[in-house]
């Protein structure tokens, strides 16, 4: 898949923002007044800047209120309905703590119930796609999830619990690829039944449709990269997990903090390229690529 | 709405013999005409004349080479447009409702004007059916020529899509697969129409009948012409200089 840096930046940027507000609602830290009023500063920016840059990538953005209407079937739309009920009702909560000193606990509850579901309605537009045999598993939600609540946590401050969250999502993160690299094989979905013609011989894309390239190749069978993969998975796991795991470990100071903080967040963009870079669609098939 | 209905009164859709298809690309042509002249937005070209053109299609056509493991590889030429599928979804991911399969003929639709362009269904298609247009912004797909097959300002003989009615060798066939009586149902039995990607679950409506065996010539001597032997070769040993060359060869 095309590695649109517009869905790169929505989904770790919203992912880390969505995971602060969990905390925030849950009540860690504890804070109130300006304090408080930083802390949901930082969250908004995350998550509304993520989401902001998804409509980017859209090609009729002025239509982005349609998106609303097919909860019923679409994660996409029921994605929109839980990113806008977790932020409003955040931010009245986020109004208690700052200027009337105030826990409207329940509310805190439901604003963090909202930040998790909007996160993992964003990743099961990942998993539904049977034509991506590589997000097509139960892994995926894990993995957006563990790098929410990781980096949620990380930014909350809370040390022990985001060193814990950290491990969790590296693990969680080498089983998704360690899974996704038999995926497309072990789908059942392979030249011979693109084509039909498997039961004759075996099958070669002999001439394609169109001498130039198209939106399918763009889109669908992006392969620069994909060889320095190894090296980027190692490089993505050191920056999200080990590096910051090491610096909350070394000793507590607002500039380690910061450091795990820009390392974490390096880590996952790297991690999340490669999550759109390795994917392979079905579609390249046709075209004898993968 | 974009949840599928649970049946449709009819299933209209193509029949693509992989038999008789030469890989013309009259189909391809005569689409992107009726399709740019008519319903929705027109199928744009970007850099057509230039180092890198580009271009929406709704239908295009592969050729694979298939090899069995005794014989000659074959050459199968395989056109390629939206199958119209009775579990589509491309339909049941879109947010906007802007997708949708109808109920009256099964065929799938996007109402361009609600489309917010985010390519959620091209990914949610095996079957590359779906493109988006690149200056349009707005997910475009075969229609089955729907201005066509209902249009009564059209002589009854045009009412079907263009691919069909421009293919010249008889490879395309329009019709509805909810009647086991229509000539399409027939077809699929007769000539064992089968499903593209069956495994991905999206039970497509279109059918492709796959190539006939290959004519064999029989080795037992019946079937060997009567004048055969009168055909044998003549010189079976080299005389001449070519003689002499291979008689000296032979002997260093
Ligand atoms: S072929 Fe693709 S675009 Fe057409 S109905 Fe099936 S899934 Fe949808
Ligand atoms: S590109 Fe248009 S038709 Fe496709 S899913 Fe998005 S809104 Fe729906
Ligand atoms: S017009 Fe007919 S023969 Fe030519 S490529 Fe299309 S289906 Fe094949």
């Amino acid at each position: 898949m095309h590695p649109a840096p517009s869905v790169i930046f929505f989904t770790v940027f919203s992912g880390i923002g969505f995971g602060l507000l969990t905390f925030l609602g849950l009540g860690y830290p504890g804070v109130m007044g300006w304090t408080a009023f930083a802390f949901f500063a930082i969250a908004y920016v995350c998550a509304v800047g993520g989401l902001m840059s998804s409509t980017f990538h859209l090609g009729h953005p002025e239509r982005a209120l349609k998106a609303f209407t097919q909860w019923r079937s679409s994660w996409l739309s029921r994605e929109g309905w839980c990113a806008v009920i977790a932020l409003l009702v955040m931010a009245v909560y986020g109004m208690g703590l700052v200027f009337f000193g105030e826990r409207w606990t329940i509310l805190g509850l439901i604003g963090s119930v909202f930040s998790v579901l909007t996160v993992f309605t964003t990743s099961m537009i990942y998993t539904q796609l049977k034509t991506i045999p590589r997000w097509n598993s139960t892994a995926t939600p894990a993995m957006f999830l563990s790098y929410a609540f990781a980096g949620g946590a990380l930014l909350a401050g809370q040390i022990t619990l985001a060193m814990a969250l950290l491990a969790i999502a590296a693990v969680v993160q080498v089983f998704l690829w360690a899974q996704g690299d038999g995926a497309l094989a072990g789908s059942g979905t392979s030249m011979a039944t693109a084509t039909g013609l498997g039961n004759i011989g075996s099958v070669r894309a002999f001439e394609p449709p169109h001498t130039g390239t198209n939106y399918l190749l763009k889109e669908f069978a992006y392969v620069v990269g994909r060889k320095h993969s190894q090296k980027l998975r190692i490089i993505s796991i050191v920056l999200m997990a080990v590096l910051p795991i090491a610096l909350l470990a070394a000793s507590f100071s607002h500039m380690l903090a910061l450091l795990a903080v820009i390392s974490h967040v390096a880590g996952a963009l790297v991690s999340r390229w490669l999550f759109f870079a390795e994917a392979e669609h079905v579609v390249g098939l046709y075209y004898g690529k993968r | 709405m974009t949840t599928l209905p649970q049946s449709t009164n009819r299933k209209l859709g193509l029949v693509i013999d992989l038999d008789t298809c030469v890989g013309c690309h009259a189909c391809v042509i005569s689409c992107k005409g009726w399709n740019t002249e008519n319903y929705g937005a027109p199928l744009s070209d970007t850099d057509a004349y230039g180092s890198d053109p580009s271009g929406t299609f709704l239908n295009r056509v592969h050729s694979y080479e298939v090899q069995p493991t005794q014989g000659e590889a074959q050459l199968i030429h395989f056109p390629k447009s939206c199958l119209h599928c009775e579990d589509a979804p491309c339909v049941t991911v879109c947010p906007t409702g802007a997708s949708y399969k109808r109920v009256e003929d099964g065929i799938v639709l996007v109402n361009e004007s609600d489309c917010i362009g985010c390519g959620l269904c091209a990914w949610a298609c095996p079957y590359g059916a779906r493109e988006m247009d690149a200056v349009e912004k707005v997910m475009k797909k075969c229609t089955l020529c729907v201005d066509r097959i209902y249009n009564e300002n059209l002589p009854e003989v045009d009412r079907e899509p263009a691919c069909v009615r421009t293919c010249p060798a008889g490879a395309r066939h329009f019709g509805d697969f909810a009647d086991p009586d229509s000539h399409v149902s027939k077809l699929t039995a007769e000539r064992g129409g089968m499903d593209l990607m069956p495994e991905q679950g999206t039970k497509p409506v279109n059918k492709y009948l796959p190539p006939r065996p290959k004519d064999t010539l029989s080795e037992s001597a019946g079937d060997i012409d009567i004048l055969a032997p009168y055909l044998e070769p003549v010189a079976q040993e080299a005389k001449g200089f070519l003689g002499w060359l291979d008689k000296t060869l032979e002997k260093l």
